[in-house]
């Protein structure tokens, strides 16, 4: 690997978005109006949008980068550009790392703004500080962008990785706590639930909710999401081929 | 010296059916070396192989006496894909930085290619808004940043007008004379009289190779397109 070739695809990438506009707004305010939707939905229980706040900023950038990145690099293999930058001596390591470094970049920008919406104009407010909130949604952006290469390995056309998204996404959103919580679950849906990333993700944002201290709880579940994301980054690398049938 | 290409009893699978059966070739240093053949003939599956992305199933592929995909190679074997592999949301310019960092390339020598494929002025367009053969032109334009010692080009000059096709195979043969070796393939046969060294493919095997000049004799024509179609017939068992 060389970190000229990794820098210079994430700046590729970067360079790709900018010239989409759309899709920067979209990435950008989607998650802002959808933050707003949820306050204004509980309105009159604020307890609720407390409760709902913290998890919602955290797993947003998860889902849109799970997207983002499963079309791009579907796109990569269908249009290509893989095969040849695979003749090239770019390391699979440099195209990974390199996407997993501009999304995080996105991710950022896109925490920080909702961050600055609920906790400015909302009246959001966390046990803890905002910057760990928007720390931990990049860690989620780039476990969504990990889960979504790996995942592109596996469609054949834009459709069906679209697709993926309600397969691969859902499930983890409906078994993680969010909606009923873990011990309210049947035991096989705690099961499930125990082998899916986002059910980590989930809990250490929940802590990061609420007042109380940091245990030792809230630094596992970051280690299981950066640990997931490792796996599925290496995981995705083997899916990336030199010599194809 | 060796042959900068050498293939020996390459067989490639796809499919579980055999595409590519035994097949022996040599590829001299600095020559244009046209691979022709009707589509399907395995041109395509056979410059994979060379460039060593084609998982094959038996044989050898030897490219400057190392094994075709050994990463030593990736720096000295530029590879043009038929489609042009370039990104579409990327301008001219921001498509040939990107490649020239990859392939470890200077700026000066970005500026060089915009030049020598003739895309002076369309540097700040959208690739994705390029002309077919400015498309395919940007995409040959990548593949020579590096200046590699082998160049692969899978049908490059595909939905050019004549003139453009005529340029660029005089831009090869200038290559040719700098030392670089070049593997073109085509299916437009009347290209082969612009090649040093031909090799005809013909379902997955090669129906015959040698020079343009040494080919006519042994037909007995003077038009090679004439030759070949007898040939592909005769192999055929039509008349």
């Amino acid at each position: 690997m060389s970190p000229r070739r990794t820098r210079a695809t994430a700046l590729r990438v970067l360079r790709q978005l900018r010239h989409d506009p759309r899709t920067i707004v979209l990435l950008l305010a989607v998650p802002c109006v959808l933050q707003v939707l949820v306050r204004a939905l509980f309105a009159d229980s604020p307890s609720v949008f407390q409760s709902l706040g913290v998890p919602l900023l955290g797993l947003f950038p998860f889902v849109a980068m799970f997207i983002v990145t499963s079309i791009t690099m579907l796109r990569e293999r269908t249009s290509g550009t893989l095969e040849r930058l695979l003749t090239t001596p770019l390391a699979r390591g440099d195209l990974l790392v390199g996407y997993a470094l501009a999304f995080a970049l996105v991710a950022a920008a896109q925490a920080t703004l909702v961050s600055a919406l609920s906790f400015g104009l909302l009246g959001l407010e966390s046990g803890h500080r905002p910057l760990s909130v928007i720390a931990l949604a990049i860690a989620n952006a780039v476990l969504g962008m990990a889960l979504g290469l790996f995942a592109s390995a596996f469609a054949r056309t834009e459709f069906q990785a679209v697709q993926f998204m309600p397969a691969f996404v859902l499930p983890q959103i409906l078994l993680c706590g969010l909606i009923v919580s873990r011990d309210e679950m049947a035991e096989w849906l705690r099961v499930i639930s125990a082998v899916l990333p986002l059910t980590y993700a989930y809990d250490a944002l929940a802590r990061l909710a609420s007042s109380d201290e940091l245990t030792a709880r809230f630094w596992a579940d970051v280690a299981i999401v950066v640990g997931v994301t490792v796996v599925a980054l290496v995981l995705g690398a083997a899916t990336l081929r030199r010599r194809t049938p | 010296m060796s042959a900068a290409i050498s293939v020996r009893g390459l067989r490639v699978e796809r499919g579980g059916r055999e595409v590519l059966h035994a097949i022996d070739l040599d590829v001299e240093h600095g020559r244009v070396t046209g691979l022709l053949g009707p589509s399907g003939s395995g041109k395509t599956t056979l410059m994979r192989a060379v460039v060593g992305v084609q998982l094959v199933a038996g044989g050898s592929v030897v490219v400057l006496e190392s094994n075709a995909g050994t990463p030593a190679l990736r720096q000295r074997v530029g590879y043009q894909t038929q489609d042009p592999s370039v990104y579409g949301d990327l301008t001219v310019d921001e498509n040939l930085q990107y490649f020239a960092t990859v392939l470890g390339a200077s700026r000066p020598r970005v500026t060089e290619v915009v030049g020598l494929v003739g895309l002076d002025g369309l540097e700040r367009q959208l690739a994705g808004s390029l002309s077919g053969g400015e498309h395919a032109r940007l995409s040959l334009a990548t593949v020579l940043l590096n200046e590699p010692d082998v160049l692969v080009l899978d049908e490059p000059t595909v939905g050019l007008d004549p003139m453009l096709r005529r340029d660029l195979w005089g831009f090869f043969h200038e290559l040719a004379t700098g030392g670089t070796t070049l593997l073109v393939s085509s299916h437009v046969m009347d290209e082969a009289d612009r090649c040093d060294d031909l090799v005809l493919l013909q379902e997955g095997r090669v129906l015959v190779s040698g020079t343009p000049e040494g080919l006519k004799r042994e037909t007995g024509t003077v038009d090679l397109d004439a030759a070949f179609l007898s040939l592909i017939d005769a192999a055929d068992g039509t008349p």
